[in-house]
């Protein structure tokens, strides 16, 4: 069966967003139509071996609720005062343990890349959860091209912290720029994905647009947003929430339901949509990828 | 300052009962329109833990104001903003125990130990329930000069309330709310030590 190609379209036109919760619907109203030898635009994202088959929340939830500090504490907050952040143009710092180091932009760091749709879930650290339907592409093939020396044993994000975009910067609720880090290995693991949309839309400010980390297997705030340096160190970095408060936010923050936040449990979560709680998983539900990076670990120590 | 009698017991107290509820009102107005945002549930949680806090706030606020500006009247609200405080204060407490913990009895319990500004919440309500028990006139005359002793519970329970919501807060380094709760409590008990180091 021949599917017309549409070159001049990107993956963001094919699939309105409107049909996008109903995909398989829509996929079968699709696959009808071509057969009926209509031109329309093809399929969605190829699934992710790496997907969830979990309902995604709902675009709106994903949108107005988000902790983005820089623009507000309130979970409300970010969706309402972000309109202020600049995405364009956007640059990236590359620094540290790496042969090429340099300020590259946002075309610059996205143009070898085919982007790719992951729908993950996504544990924050209050114990709530949701569902969501990114697009990019995974880190470790971009950090590759920097060419990162033997001593490169971590990464370290910075987010943009401009005052003149993000008043709330002089609250200094947090030790701005808001920093985050992982390790070369979990850098590395396919699952983790530098994002660049969500439900085949380009990123909102509030959700960390342009750029952004998404580590599934964590709590949400180590997927650090709107990210404008990256570097290789050699020591392990100081996250901001580690800095603010080490004993209750360490360097790992792997989800872990049989490891409590001081002040609440973490067994189980509230998915945002939902009624009722459910038990939270082990790694988030990526225990069979990820458990491996952390083999001999304590994980109650290195939380 | 008085107002005039008929306008107080007639317009007033009524106006401020009524208002008293509009958060009630809202809550469950935005609940069925679904008007709360992403996590409904956290939302009316907070709130009404905001409106105790503020309903135990303006409660010890008006005996200040007789004080300060000889608005005697004012403390005939005091039994009802009281019983207001213990009002939201329950909903909060039920919203914790049904939609969080889901009647989980076990692990409340672990909860209550483990965790101190679940511990120092729960102690809150727990000094503030027999406040609302023996809030009728009754009870007043039985207990006597007991009464009035059993109510200066309100000062250590409203210090616990304001510190649920600062150690709640202070894990998300976010203590610019309670600060603010904090500093009208502590100007209200300050008040009350002045008189007394004046007397």
């Amino acid at each position: 069966m021949m599917i017309k190609q549409t070159p001049d379209l990107t993956e963001n036109d094919t699939t309105p967003y409107a049909l996008y919760q109903h995909r398989r619907e829509f996929l079968k109203f699709l696959g009808g139509a071509a057969l009926l030898g209509t031109a329309l635009p093809q399929r969605a994202w190829a699934k992710s071996a790496f997907s969830t088959d979990e309902t995604p929340t709902d675009f709106a939830d994903i949108t107005t609720y988000n902790n983005f500090y820089e623009f507000g504490t309130g979970k409300d907050e970010p969706a309402i005062k972000a309109k202020t952040l600049i995405t364009s143009p956007w640059s990236v710092t590359v620094d540290g343990a790496c042969e090429k180091p340099g300020t590259y932009t946002l075309e610059d760091i996205l143009k070898p890349h085919a982007l790719e749709e992951r729908i993950y879930r996504m544990r924050c650290v209050e114990g709530w959860s949701m569902v969501i339907p990114w697009q990019g592409f995974p880190l470790g093939q971009l950090l590759k091209r920097f060419q990162p020396t033997s001593k490169a044993k971590f990464v370290r994000f910075e987010t943009l912290a401009d005052p003149k975009q993000m008043p709330e910067l002089k609250q200094n609720v947090l030790d701005w720029p808001y920093t985050e880090g992982l390790r070369m290995d979990e850098a590395m693991h396919p699952l983790t994905l530098l994002a660049t949309g969500l439900y085949n839309k380009p990123l909102l400010n509030q959700n960390g647009a342009p750029l952004r980390l998404v580590v599934p297997w964590k709590y949400g705030f180590k997927s650090i947003k709107s990210i404008v340096r990256i570097s290789f160190v050699e020591q392990q970095p100081v996250s901001s929430w580690e800095k603010a408060n080490a004993r209750e936010y360490g360097f790992y923050s792997n989800v872990n339901p049989t490891v409590d936040h001081p002040r609440w449990a973490q067994y189980n979560e509230r998915r945002i949509g939902e009624f009722s709680k459910r038990k939270t998983l082990m790694f988030n539900g990526y225990e069979a990828q990820v458990a491996s990076l952390y083999s001999g670990m304590d994980l109650r120590k290195n939380y | 300052m008085q107002l005039p009698e008929p306008l107080f017991s007639r317009c007033i107290k009524p106006l401020v009962f009524a208002l008293a509820l509009l958060p009630l009102v809202l809550m469950g107005f935005g609940v069925w329109q679904d008007r709360l945002g992403a996590n409904p549930i956290e939302a009316v949680t907070r709130s009404s833990g905001d409106w105790a806090l503020r309903f135990l706030l303006l409660t010890l606020a008006l005996s200040s104001l007789r004080r300060l500006i000889g608005w005697t009247q004012g403390i005939r609200l005091r039994r009802m903003l009281g019983l207001f405080a213990f009002f939201y204060a329950s909903i909060h407490l039920l919203l914790y125990l049904w939609l969080d913990q889901f009647f989980d009895w076990q692990g409340i319990w672990r909860d209550i130990l483990k965790r101190p500004f679940i511990t120092v919440g729960m102690l809150a309500f727990l000094m503030l329930l027999p406040l609302a028990i023996t809030s009728p006139k009754a009870m007043l005359r039985r207990l006597g000069k007991r009464w009035k002793t059993l109510h200066t519970l309100i000062y250590p329970l409203s210090i616990l309330a304001v510190l649920h919501f600062w150690w709640m807060k202070d894990a998300k380094s976010d203590t610019s709310e309670p600060l603010i709760y904090a500093l009208i409590l502590a100007a209200l008990l300050g008040e009350r030590l002045y008189q007394r180091f004046k007397a």
